[in-house]
């Protein structure tokens, strides 16, 4: 195992403004946003952190500030220790982090799924593409203001869209068997097999519901 | 087995080599009896999918053994699991490939109805970008079941006005 108090002194030694994160599990440690890339690269040279596990980001809610706190979880493979670095994003509304998927190329997807799905820019990311979600998207769905059911979307592809005058709509949360609450919907309605299913190529789709 | 279409056999004492018969049940039948899937795994049905496709299950008995991964050389889509809206345009875009007359069945809970996946991501049933023939039920369904849609699509593929279908488009 790792000597945490080591770890910490001697990093706390380097960076001053590096301060423990109350953790259930692991050491953890709070750092400004500007020195975290720094950091990292001092615990995967000097200290055997060789292995970056997860980044990842939270969003404290609409009205939180900071709103947006982006982590890094690392382990090390010689002294088989975890370990967990946070930095707050100073922007609330259009937050960047550094990238780190120079220091572990393992850095490079996760960090495209925390900016599909939270919408971080982590800047100087070789290739920050949305991995999830399809390109165009116009939300970030794990941030708190965006409902679990979804906002009605144009589909990923226009022209079949236009086919089939289907888009990606909000779900529904009330009725049929895969839901905690059955609603008000009559489970006979629905059915997949009470929706009309006669539209082809020939005869028009009815006007939906 | 005894086969269902009494009405297609005919006796050679009696009328020699003639068969006399209806277009719409020649064609019906030979429909019916090779519906060449087109395996659309997208999630776990998938997998009981192909267990279906087993010897323990038999899927030759009814005709549908072909499994094709090519849109062109298939009669039946099997959409076979979860469908995302990032996924949704590729599953239409291989039905609109599939040589006419082509069927689909949606296989699983997820295919017709988004099953527990009630999320900003997942298509609420594929009814909505394809026309649906057969709903199969089930988390996934066992491969029994899949036998059985195939079954009753055979049945519905024999009621068409196949004949007529034909004409009105030439």
């Amino acid at each position: 195992m790792i000597a945490t108090a080591d770890v910490t002194a001697a990093l706390q030694g380097k960076f001053p403004q590096l301060t423990p994160r109350p953790s259930g599990d692991h050491p953890a440690f709070n750092v400004p946003l500007a020195e975290a890339v720094a950091v990292l690269k001092e615990l995967r040279d000097a200290h055997a952190f060789d292995f970056l596990v997860d980044v990842t980001a939270a969003d404290w809610g609409v009205d939180a500030s900071p709103r947006f706190t982006v982590f890094w979880h690392l382990f090390s493979t010689t002294d088989h220790g975890y370990l967990r670095l946070a930095a707050d994003c100073a922007n609330d509304v259009e937050p960047v982090a550094p990238t780190v998927s120079d220091l572990w190329p393992a850095a490079n997807w996760h960090e495209r799924e925390t900016y599909d799905l939270l919408g971080i820019t982590f800047s100087n990311h070789p290739d920050l593409r949305r991995i999830l979600m399809w390109d165009g998207y116009p939300y970030h769905p794990l941030r708190k203001d965006f409902p679990l059911a979804g906002i009605d979307t144009p589909l990923p592809d226009l022209e079949v869209g236009d086919l089939t005058k289907t888009t990606a709509k909000p779900a529904p949360m009330v009725g049929g068997p895969f839901v905690a609450s059955p609603g008000e919907m009559n489970m006979t309605d629905a059915e997949p097999r009470a929706k009309d299913e006669s539209w082809n190529e020939r005869s028009e789709k009815p006007a939906s519901e | 087995m005894v086969s269902a279409t009494t009405d297609l056999t005919y006796n050679t004492k009696i009328e020699g080599e003639v068969i006399v018969t209806k277009a719409d049940a020649v064609i019906n039948w030979l429909r019916s009896s090779s519906v060449w899937p087109m395996p659309m795994g997208l999630a776990c049905c998938g997998i009981e999918l192909m267990a279906s496709g087993n010897s323990r299950f038999d899927i030759a008995r009814f005709g549908a053994e072909v499994m094709r991964f090519s849109p062109r050389q298939s009669d039946c889509m099997i959409v076979a699991g979860t469908v995302t809206y990032k996924m949704a345009p590729q599953v239409r875009r291989i039905y609109d490939q599939m040589a006419e007359p082509k069927w689909v069945i949606a296989m699983g809970a997820c295919a017709s109805s988004g099953g527990m996946y009630r999320s900003y991501a997942t298509l609420q049933g594929v009814d909505q970008i394809v026309p649906v023939d057969v709903y199969i039920s089930g988390c996934p369904p066992r491969p029994e079941a899949v036998l059985d849609a195939l079954i009753k699509m055979q049945a519905k593929i024999r009621r068409e006005p196949s004949a007529t279908n034909l004409l009105a488009s030439s």
